[in-house]
């Protein structure tokens, strides 16, 4: 693996099939009675998050905790961020104290990259979330679900399988990120979403594109909700919140339109009502608390590979 | 007495080697040059007229931590220019009679180029109401050219006012074609990479639609527009297809318009990031076919300097610019005169003698003959050099050219007969 994990590109497919399988045996951790690895003793894990994001912050503090890494929690809101320092001030802040990882979520896309290749920071650097660029430990999260379900969690599991991607492609870095995965792992991806949602040039991204749910649901194997946030609802980008549930929201009469084995997923947080109905949320092919519970196991496995873990991290006793 | 120098063996416009004279602020017969000439061996060195700069922002005043008219005009003279048009959208916005002659004023007191201000179309570039343009015209700085730069001036009736009102005094309306509803918060050139580095994207049809809108506008009212900045092969078109009409519209590209592309944004390092954006190799293309054809009409650098702090940050946060007078010639050479696409003097046509009719200046932008103004500069194309930001004299060091290595040189930089850069250094 590289240092960092900037973008689902930057994983070859042994390398996202090694996250798996790591996050496979990380999460086997759960049923034992010390969820505890000494995998990261000593070492330290900043989360840096410039915007509000409670799951993710929780989950990766999680992951750290579990390897018995020390985890500084370092947020905009109530410190010297929210008072104009810059990033790169944040940075060098950081760097002095001496992180081993920076775990980043920032508002604009590419500032973990650039956190990456400032030379501000020697730290391995994770992208939890930049603008409407990537989000490549919840692509990585959504791969490991449907591998479980659907890939017997073997590799080359999601060869050849079919997942849509429905919703505001457009702003969605988990749409980006899932896309290059799933390509990576030779899955099948179709993105669905009105015209104005989509990006312009998306003929050039490795995936098939389609305005028509109704179609494309029959073919798929998993479905993946985007959310649609409610500042877009203003936008201009459709004309009112019912005509894009009508057109775009997974209700249960779609959800019977499915093959039986077909799961539903969604990132979180979810807006019941827009873009999947509280029964189809709530129902036996939703896996979306599961995509909850993975999230620690697939971070704990990218922070142990990025930090340098070479040994099993899973089976030595202590 | 000023010094007189006697240039020999210089190949005027890449022409023929000969020896020039500039005494008393104008150039003169080689065979009276007196004694005491400085000689200057300028052999394997070509001669251009003295470069001038439509649209350069010298930040002052306002913004003197990025640039000041006297470092600004230091950096346009080792780049070869004896005149710079500097940008309205100072702090305060140079949209009245005084801020204009301050700036005219400072560029005098400098000396290393002559500085012909800008005026603001709208007060404030606010895009609301015309700025007192006569009083700008008549002043001592005897502004032509007004540009709300940085800004479109995007309501139509405005702009249509402004096109009719500056026929008064022969002026012309510089427009920084941007549609802004098109643009909202836009960073890089839309299209496959911007969907995929999730940069929201400024789209090629935000320029055509306003120079589209325009040159329909000029048509009209029958005036003089000139656009600035082109970056798309559809504005091209657009341009080429206005004057086919007889429209009075000329336009601009900029040096870094004809080399880089919009593929460097994937380096989220926004020394890349300008407005407009950087575009396809497409749209390079046509730049420089239309520059070539005389679609475009000049050369100018949009120099837009910025404090190391506005660039080193996130790509939306950084500011849009790069700076260009000190490489804008040797950009011209390796783009089209080493390409095939433009001789020396077609150089000298789009970078001196069309900017000086356009900006209304009768003292520059002149041929290199017995009796001109001695604005002259003296340019060795078979130099190689790399660029050192920390070697420009611009107060700032945003090059995206950092580290590349560049064609030509220039040697000398003479305005009025007086050297402003010699032996490639300030004079």
């Amino acid at each position: 693996m590289k240092r960092h994990l900037l973008s689902a590109a930057d994983l070859s497919r042994d390398d996202a099939e090694l996250v798996l399988t790591t996050a496979d045996e990380m999460r086997s951790l759960a049923d034992r009675p010390i969820k505890k690895l000494p995998a990261l003793r000593g070492r330290t894990v900043v989360n840096l998050f410039f915007e509000d994001s409670t799951r993710t912050r929780i989950s990766f503090e999680a992951a750290a905790k579990r390897l018995s890494a020390d985890v500084i929690n370092f947020s905009a809101k109530g410190s010297s961020l929210s008072k104009g320092e810059s990033l790169k001030d944040t940075a060098l802040t950081l760097e002095a104290m001496g992180a081993d990882a920076v775990v980043v979520r920032h508002g604009s896309s590419g500032a973990p990259h650039l956190l990456a290749h400032s030379g501000w920071v020697r730290s391995s650097v994770v992208n939890a979330g930049d603008g409407t660029h990537e989000h490549p430990t919840q692509a990585l999260l959504d791969a490991f679900t449907m591998w479980k379900h659907l890939g017997e969690s073997k590799p080359g599991g999601l060869e050849g399988r079919k997942v849509a991607i429905v919703g505001d492609v457009l702003h969605s870095r988990v749409a980006r990120s899932n896309a290059l995965l799933l390509q990576t792992l030779g899955a099948e991806v179709t993105l669905v979403a009105p015209p104005t949602l989509l990006p312009v040039g998306i003929e050039g991204w490795p995936v098939e594109t389609s305005y028509d749910l109704d179609s494309v649901l029959p073919k798929a194997d998993a479905v993946m909700m985007l959310r649609v946030q409610r500042e877009r609802m203003h936008g201009g980008f459709f004309p009112t919140a019912r005509e894009y549930s009508r057109r775009y929201g997974l209700d249960g009469k779609r959800m019977a339109m499915l093959q039986d084995h077909t799961i539903v997923m969604h990132p979180g947080p979810m807006v019941r009502g827009m873009e999947i109905t509280a029964d189809v949320a709530d129902s036996d092919r939703s896996v979306i608390v599961e995509q909850v519970t993975n999230g620690v196991a697939v971070r704990m496995a990218v922070l142990y590979l990025l930090l340098g873990g070479s040994e099993p991290a899973v089976g030595g006793e202590e | 007495m000023s010094t007189s120098y006697l240039i020999k063996n210089v190949a005027v416009l890449g022409g023929t080697p000969s020896d020039l004279l500039l005494q008393d602020g104008v150039i003169r017969d080689a065979a009276d040059a007196p004694a005491d000439a400085e000689v200057i061996d300028a052999t394997g060195l070509i001669a251009l007229p003295g470069l001038v700069d439509l649209h350069t922002h010298l930040r002052e005043p306002g913004r003197e931590d990025a640039e000041t008219v006297d470092t600004g005009t230091q950096a346009a003279a080792l780049g070869g220019f004896t005149a710079v048009f500097a940008m309205a959208n100072t702090e305060p916005v140079a949209d009245t009679a005084g801020v204009v002659e301050q700036v005219w004023r400072l560029g005098r007191e400098a000396g290393h180029c002559d500085v012909y201000p800008i005026g603001a179309v709208t007060v404030g570039l606010q895009g609301e109401r015309l700025a007192e343009l006569g009083a700008m015209a008549d002043s001592a700085a005897r502004v032509r050219v007004f540009s709300d730069d940085g800004k479109c001036v995007s309501d139509a009736v405005l702009m249509r006012r402004a096109l009719e009102y500056v026929k008064a005094f022969d002026g012309v309306i510089a427009q920084h074609a941007q549609e802004p509803r098109l643009t909202e918060g836009a960073q890089m050139n839309e299209g496959e990479l911007s969907g995929r580095l999730g940069l929201a994207g400024w789209p090629a049809v935000a320029e055509e639609a306003i120079i589209a809108r325009d040159v329909l506008l000029a048509e009209h009212v029958g005036s003089r527009l000139h656009v600035c900045h082109v970056s798309t092969a559809g504005s091209v078109d657009i341009v080429r297809w206005a004057k086919s009409k007889g429209v009075d519209v000329t336009a601009e590209a900029c040096p870094h318009h004809l080399l880089l592309t919009d593929q460097l944004a994937a380096t989220y390092d926004p020394i890349y990031k300008v407005n407009p954006p950087l575009r396809s190799q497409t749209d390079v293309e046509a730049l420089r076919a239309g520059l070539a054809d005389g679609t475009i009409d000049i050369v100018a650098t949009d120099h837009a300097p910025h404090p190391h702090e506005d660039k080193d940050c996130e790509w939306a946060a950084a500011a849009f610019g790069m700076i260009g007078l000190e490489t804008a010639l040797s950009i011209v050479q390796q783009t089209m005169v080493d390409a095939g696409l433009l001789d020396w003097a077609g150089v000298a046509e789009r970078m001196s003698y069309a900017p000086a009719r356009i900006g209304r200046v009768a003292e520059h932008g002149r041929p290199i003959e017995v009796g001109e103004p001695a604005n002259v500069v003296l340019y060795d194309p078979a130099a190689t050099r790399t660029v050192d930001p920390s070697e420009s004299a611009s107060l700032s060091r945003n090059t995206p050219y950092r580290g590349m290595e560049l064609p030509g040189r220039v040697v000398a930089t003479f305005l009025r007969g007086k050297a402003t850069v010699l032996d490639g250094k300030l004079a």
